[in-house]
């Protein structure tokens, strides 16, 4: 290590950089100029035969890139430089993002829009039965059956559980116990749809006999749920205040009616927004149905006997068969079932928010 | 290499609420200046627009003028992050990057700074770092542990290692908010020395809630007020220390500084 | 469900004088409780148990070696099938996935969490979620029918200027039903995973540690680095591997454009390529006894490579932080 003077000595450089502070900037309108001139160059180019064959577009954009940073290098600098980079880049993952959510939601609308408003309502009303692939007609009827009755099922059974398992987490789970099922919850949400749906079809389909049905659909829907429901109603429980819980235990409640009748209650909000979540991440399941209650072209009301149609196989089912008719049903299929997830991802989204807890 | 400081006619914005009004005062160079004031009357606040980082806040602004020697450093053609190297900060609770050695912390600020001719060969960053730590009366305490992470300081000495990373950088100004409110007394006294030994170099503007500590280390002293309940804060009067904390012209000055409120 | 109330120490929160009608209540519902959190547990193990013993039947039947095969074959005697081809396409279309999703999305956290506006910082977040809620059906309907023939320019880009590397090249002149467009498509739909996660790990860098970057004098890319990075990186990761335990996983968009194929091609532009979820959906309803137990074993692979990738994800953000994902 150098011995060095403790008076700090300063080199002429430096002290250029600190003592001005006015940095030299680019022109408020550069980035436009900037954003005008490449494309109307990318565009000339593209219009000449393209260079590397590359779309126009691109062109364009690369163009920007580099003729910003290179401008911003010249006239403020390198840090300036890479920050300008950064800035563009970063901007542009969010646009890159919008654009597939742009292109789904439009080809559903408008490939979709149609199938389902010729001859209102038939399309809600009719099923497959009798109807030919090549043929337009025929509707959704059976697969909006069976998705509200498998949906409905699952919710059934997955509510109580998984709020129950949150109010274990929360509530009682100490020590050990409690973290191996905190960490199963979470690594829960990653198990494939379709491995649910093989579990499902080997424990109650192979092992105890039953047949394949709406019922068995349910099931494996159960558990591609419970953990979205755990997740969100243990986030609510942890922000119901402990001063409430304790007003409670000195009015002599016992816990658990503590826990019934005001931290629930409480929590109330936060579980149903969860509950939504949970609906709409199931709804548009497909891999599980297919192999625990299949397809059918006709209404079975019967969730617990024979296969069953739901939205999603009916989409599946139509792209399948191939043909124009067919495939343009697919996207009507498609359209009913965006709408009926979106309104319950988007109700749970808006509910979430007027019930926010406001310390944040 | 200190700079004065002239601030003419500020007013300071949250989005639409209007938190400070019509601050004016003048800080001479190599000399300490305390804000005094009970909270919430905008010490902090009027402290972060002397070196723009106020305007790191989504939605805040200000309105008025700033001159650092003569520059307004809200001009159009000021570059934000000039004004930061220049002048710069210390928080009041310690801010040591955590994931960063304590070596790598002090050369954090220059690492940045990539200019044509200045040597950053690792013989001259050891001896930035050795005078910078030596500049924050830390050297001794962490010589020989400068690869271990800054995280692993004591609250005094992380306080005197981000000294040390402002110094580091060689600003012409120090700001300060409440340094000393997270640390023990022993650490206090520490920091308090090292202000003294600092104003020899630096302009220094620390923002206090103690009393004592404005009238221990600083020259002149600022106190700010409430104009009212639900209404903005403002400078109430500004003098040498001696006189602020003996016979104040304002009265409302002489009932804080005697304890009779705030 | 086994009963785990057998711990049941005095609460002292209780006054004495409810003991009796609050203990008996209070036991029956803790154990539900219990019994809840334990029935997680059990589903898991129950999972992996049920899988391992149905796919005995083909792994015993299997003429070849099931790691290594490329065929399936299961209901023919003897039976010759194997994983080696679905790992292959898993892999890479994942790969893919990974490669386009990781970047883009950690780029869509930083924009809302630091360079958005803020009023609309929230919207905005809000937006990009919205592709967490379209079903895969659609991006698989969306995928076969809008997005490949408009990515058939580009894998023909990369064949013509990229083609020397191996990967990019394309010896049969037909660009769609790819890995390289499945990889696509499954990056689209992992990207609000990755994005979401990290943002939250972004949401939690404590505000000192920005200010203190820019308080140096760091631009805003400079303070990212500088403080977001090294802060995030574990939650990154994490992101990044659950984003990867999904694009794994994902069956019914990958079923519908790949054309399945039991081939190792590492032409990712050609067509071809399969994965265990879509073969198993694919082949589901043409399989015999030992064609469905064969499906069931290439299930169990899945289910064990997703777990692993699922707890290393949860482990390492686990030593930080509770990030839940779960929405
Ligand atoms: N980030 C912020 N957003 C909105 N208002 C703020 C913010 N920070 C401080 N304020 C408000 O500005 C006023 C002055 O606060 P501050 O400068 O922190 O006071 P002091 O430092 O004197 O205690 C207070 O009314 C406070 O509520
Ligand atoms: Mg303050």
């Amino acid at each position: 290590m150098t011995v060095i003077s403790p008076e700090p000595t300063r080199s002429p450089e430096s002290r250029s950089i600190s003592e001005s502070l006015a940095g030299k900037k680019l022109p408020r309108w550069a980035p436009l100029a900037t954003a005008v001139a490449a494309v109307v160059i990318g565009y000339g180019i593209g219009a000449a035969g393209s260079i590397f064959g590359l779309a126009w577009f691109v062109v364009a954009a690369l163009l920007f890139l580099i003729g910003q940073t290179a401008w911003s290098f010249a006239v403020e600098g390198r840090r300036h430089a890479i920050d300008r980079l950064a800035t563009t880049l970063i901007y542009t993952c969010f646009i890159v993002a919008l654009a597939p959510l742009l292109s789904v939601l439009l080809s559903v609308i408008t490939k979709g829009a149609g199938v389902v408003f010729t001859d209102f309502p038939s399309f809600f009303t009719e099923t497959m039965r009798n109807v030919s692939p090549r043929k337009p007609g025929g509707g959704v009827a059976h697969a909006i059956v069976g998705t509200i009755e498998e949906v409905a099922i699952s919710a059934v059974i997955a509510v109580p559980i998984g709020i129950m398992a949150a109010v274990y987490l929360v509530e009682y789970g100490r020590g050990r116990m409690a973290k191996w099922v905190s960490f199963f919850v979470d690594v829960m949400t990653g198990v494939p749809s379709i491995v649910a749906g093989l579990f499902i079809y080997t424990f109650w389909i192979l092992v105890l006999g039953f047949d394949r049905s709406g019922f068995a659909a349910a099931l494996s829907l159960v558990i591609l749920m419970i953990p979205v429901i755990v997740r969100t109603t243990e986030e609510m429980l942890k922000i119901v205040p402990n001063d409430l819980r304790e007003a409670s235990y000195a009015l002599g409640i016992p816990k658990w009616k503590t826990i019934v009748r005001i931290v629930l209650p409480t929590a109330l909000s936060g579980i149903i927004t969860g509950v939504m979540l949970a609906v709409a991440r199931v709804a548009g399941e497909t891999a599980p149905l297919l192999l625990t209650t299949f397809l059918s072209q006709s209404m079975n009301w019967n969730p617990f006997s024979g296969p069953q149609a739901a939205l999603p196989t009916f989409v599946w089912d139509q792209i399948s068969n191939g043909t124009d008719a067919s495939v343009a049903r697919a996207w009507g299929g498609a359209f009913v079932l965006i709408l009926f997830v979106m309104i319950f991802y988007i109700g749970a989204r808006l509910l979430a928010r007027v019930f926010a807890p406001k310390a944040r | 290499m200190a700079k004065r400081i002239d601030v003419s006619d500020l007013d300071i914005y949250y989005s639409k609420f209007l938190a400070v009004e019509g601050v004016t005062f003048s800080v001479e160079p190599r000399t300490v200046t305390a804000f005094i004031g009970p909270s919430g009357c905008g010490k902090s606040t009027v402290l972060r627009t002397l070196n723009r980082m106020h305007e790191v806040i989504p939605g805040a602004y200000v309105n008025g003028k700033v001159l650092l020697d003569g520059e307004n450093i809200y001009d159009s053609d000021v570059d934000p992050v000039n004004v930061r190297r220049t002048i710069g900060m210390v928080f009041q609770r310690p801010n040591p990057f955590p994931t960063m050695s304590i070596y790598d912390n002090v050369i954090a600020g220059i690492k940045l700074e990539r200019t044509k001719g200045v040597k950053r060969d690792r013989a001259s960053m050891d001896a930035v770092v050795e005078k910078s730590l030596r500049g924050a009366n830390l050297w001794e305490e962490v010589k020989d542990r400068l690869s271990r992470p800054g995280s692993g300081l004591s609250g005094g000495q992380q306080q005197r290692l981000c000294i040390a990373r402002a110094i580091a950088v060689e600003p012409q100004v120090l700001l300060m908010d409440e340094p000393c409110s997270a640390l023990d007394p022993i650490s206090t006294l520490a920091i308090e020395d090292l202000i003294e030994d600092l104003k020899e170099r630096y302009t220094i503007v620390i923002v206090t809630h103690n009393m004592q500590q404005a009238a221990r280390v600083s020259s002149t002293t600022a106190f700010f007020n409430l104009a009212g309940i639900g209404q903005p804060g403002r400078m109430v009067e500004m003098g040498p220390t001696a006189k602020i904390f003996s016979t104040p012209t304002e009265k409302a000055t002489e009932d804080y500084v005697s304890g009779r409120f705030g | 469900m086994s009963n785990t109330a057998t711990e049941n120490e005095h609460d002292p929160l209780i006054p004495h004088g409810h003991q009796q009608t609050g203990r008996v209540g209070d036991r029956i519902f803790r154990g539900f409780a219990s019994g809840a959190g334990i029935f997680v547990l059990v589903i898991m193990g129950a999972i992996g148990a049920f899988l391992i013993w149905k796919s005995i039947p083909s792994l015993q039947a299997d003429s070849t070696n099931f790691f290594t095969t490329t065929e399936w074959f299961p209901d023919d005697n003897p039976a010759v099938f194997g994983i080696a081809a679905l790992l292959f396409g898993t892999v890479i279309s994942a790969t893919i996935a990974m490669v386009l999703a990781v970047p883009v999305g950690i780029g869509i956290a930083l924009f809302i969490a630091f360079y958005a506006p803020r009023p609309v910082a929230s919207t905005l977040a809000f937006i990009t979620d919205l592709l967490a809620a379209v079903p895969s059906i659609i991006f698989g309907l969306w995928g076969l029918a809008v997005l490949m023939p408009n990515m058939q320019g580009t894998a023909q880009w990369l064949n013509d200027y990229l083609g020397w590397i191996p990967i990019f090249d394309n010896t049969l002149g037909i660009y769609s039903k790819s890995l390289f467009i499945a990889g696509v498509v499954l990056a689209i739909m992992v990207l609000p995973t990755v994005s979401a996660v990290t943002r939250e790990v972004f949401i939690q860098v404590p505000s000192e540690h920005v200010e203190g970057a820019l308080a140096l004098g760091a631009t805003r890319w400079e303070m990212v680095r500088m403080a977001v990075f090294p802060f995030s990186l574990p939650g990154m990761i994490s992101a990044a591997m659950l984003g990867l335990g999904r694009a794994l996983g994902e069956t019914i968009a990958v079923a519908l454009i790949l054309s399945a194929a039991f081939t190792i091609n590492w032409h990712i532009t050609e067509p071809g390529g399969n994965s265990f979820a879509a073969n198993i959906a694919l082949k589901w309803n043409e399989a015999g006894p030992i064609g469905l137990s064969a499906l069931i074993a290439s299930g169990l692979v899945l289910f064990l490579i997703t777990l692993v990738v699922n707890m290393l994800a949860r482990w390492i953000v686990s030593r930080r932080k509770d990030f839940s994902g779960a929405n």
